[in-house]
């Protein structure tokens, strides 16, 4: 990713571009994912941010991300109330996740119908963040782009399948990983792509045999 | 086609293309990106708006922060320019007031364009507007500035870092200085050649300097530090269009510096463990604030 737009930008309220506004962007990546208001959040932070969050306003801005604001929204300053007010329940703990780049969080969620995501992300500089994992298996993206994630079994067809049917709609694979547990066992697709990923598209890839899970989330 | 891997290759573009980089890096993002150069133009106007705003929002107040260790500064340093008192005068103390006007509104959460990060954003507006009202240079010049700024910044993310957490203060305000000595050359007329020495420069001024804010603030020392950023700009602009050159040019200055931060601490790398953030004083100041 070469955009100038992400070294003169963003356009976001301070104080930290990746303690702030990258904070706000994990919190929207999450809500996305969960794909409805969050009813509880659990929040875990690691290394600077876990030492420095306070002081930074990183639970201000992971919660108005939560609340759906985006990073230049002047209401992350007073966030922790507006969730009061909404009725978001939410608990910060510093943590020890392991070998990961000094600004990383775990944000567990629970929706207002009950549904739950975990997410494991890095704030890693001017705002921007790269994901790890997604309710504990490896999702490597950046939500730079649209992004489809498709679990799967390891078989072989699958990626055809599943690269057919974006072929077939017109929609252009920027970026593509592959991850599997071993042969022939759990197995992961992270297509990052430029046109937008529809609900319909989805609904073909899940379909798709051997496919397990679908996931998908717009670019932020 | 540009990579972006080298200060090299967009000076060679941009001599070859017979223009300043600002240009060639304008084109190369709208072909990348899909996208119209006017679209990307306007785009970066916006920028340059949100600049002015938050130059002026900090340049009016008078409060401190919510912290109470920043605020209002910028404003003194406006009176003291209006009354003739500083000595380096005019330009650079408007320069210093921008930084500083820009640096605060951060830290009080207020709106700003990160450039290249948050930490470092006073840097470039106050670079950027004090050159185009002290030389009357249009606006275009100006925003042209910032593509030039936006190139050395994608070099310098590439081949080293752009943040405190990983390169200490050196990546983020030195990264912002040398930015925004390339852009002032080039708004001022400068060859591509002395845009790359005064990026050069401007990082070598400050290689090892480490990101050690007083209670995980982006406060103490960070707003000084944008002053003291816009100034390195200045003085390293001046040097590349005096025809001064860097004896270790720009890429390798670079290299160094992604080396310096990985060398570093992270006890200098933005956890506030170490340098001003482990003094006496500042321990006293993280207590305050954490239990109030």
């Amino acid at each position: 990713m070469t955009d100038i737009f992400d070294i003169i930008g963003p356009v976001m309220i301070g104080p930290s571009s990746s303690h702030t506004a990258g904070a706000v962007r994990l919190g929207m990546i999450a809500r996305r994912l969960l794909g409805e208001p969050p009813a509880s959040a659990v929040i875990r932070l690691h290394g600077s941010f876990a030492r420095t969050y306070k002081g930074h306003g990183t639970d201000k801005a992971i919660i108005a991300g939560l609340l759906g604001f985006a990073p230049d929204d002047l209401r992350i300053r007073n966030s922790l109330q507006i969730a009061q007010e909404e009725g978001l329940k939410y608990e910060f703990h510093p943590a020890d996740l392991g070998d990961l780049h000094p600004n990383t969080a775990l944000i567990e969620l629970a929706g207002v119908s009950g549904k739950t995501l975990s997410l494991l992300g890095s704030s890693v500089g001017g705002g921007r963040v790269q994901i790890h994992s997604i309710n504990g298996f490896p999702a490597d993206c950046t939500a730079e782009y649209h992004t489809l994630i498709v679990y799967h079994r390891d078989t072989p067809g699958v990626i055809a399948a599943v690269t057919g049917i974006l072929a077939r709609r017109s929609v252009n694979i920027a970026q593509m990983k592959v991850h599997r547990s071993h042969r022939g066992g759990r197995s992961v697709i992270i297509l990052e792509t430029d046109e937008e990923i529809t609900e319909d598209l989805c609904e073909e890839v899940r379909g798709v045999a051997n496919v397990t899970g679908v996931t998908f989330l717009h670019a932020v | 086609m540009i990579s972006y891997r080298s200060i090299q290759e967009l000076v060679q573009a941009a001599v070859s293309a017979n223009t300043d980089i600002g240009t060639v890096v304008l084109h190369q993002q709208a072909a990348e990106q899909g996208r119209s150069t006017d679209e990307l133009y306007r785009q970066m106007q916006e920028n340059l708006q949100v600049m002015r705003e938050s130059v002026e929002a900090g340049l009016r107040n008078r409060r401190r922060s919510p912290s109470g260790l920043s605020g209002g500064d910028a404003h003194k340093l406006l009176e003291a320019v209006q009354q003739d008192r500083t000595i380096g005068g005019s330009l650079l103390g408007k320069a210093l007031a921008r930084a500083m006007a820009v640096a605060e509104v951060n830290a009080s959460m207020g709106r700003i364009v990160a450039a290249p990060t948050a930490g470092s954003c006073g840097i470039l507006p106050a670079a950027l507007l004090t050159v185009m009202d002290e030389r009357n240079i249009p606006e275009e010049r100006a925003i042209l500035g910032l593509f030039t700024a936006g190139g050395v910044g994608l070099v310098i993310s590439k081949q080293a870092t752009i943040s405190g957490a990983q390169g200490g203060c050196q990546a983020e305000c030195g990264s912002a200085a040398a930015m925004a000595a390339a852009a002032i050359v080039e708004m001022v007329g400068g060859t591509p050649q002395q845009a790359a020495h005064a990026c050069a420069i401007a990082l070598k001024n400050v290689l090892g300097l480490v990101c050690d804010p007083v209670a995980g603030l982006v406060e103490v020392p960070c707003i000084k530090r944008n002053a003291a950023g816009v100034a390195n700009a200045l003085v390293a602009a001046d040097l590349a269009l005096a025809g001064v050159e860097s004896a270790i040019p720009a890429d390798e200055v670079i290299e160094a510096m992604r080396s310096v931060g990985s060398l570093m601490s992270s006890a200098l790398k933005e956890t506030a463990e170490g340098g001003l953030a482990a003094t006496a004083t500042a321990r006293r100041l993280a207590r305050q604030l954490l239990n109030c």
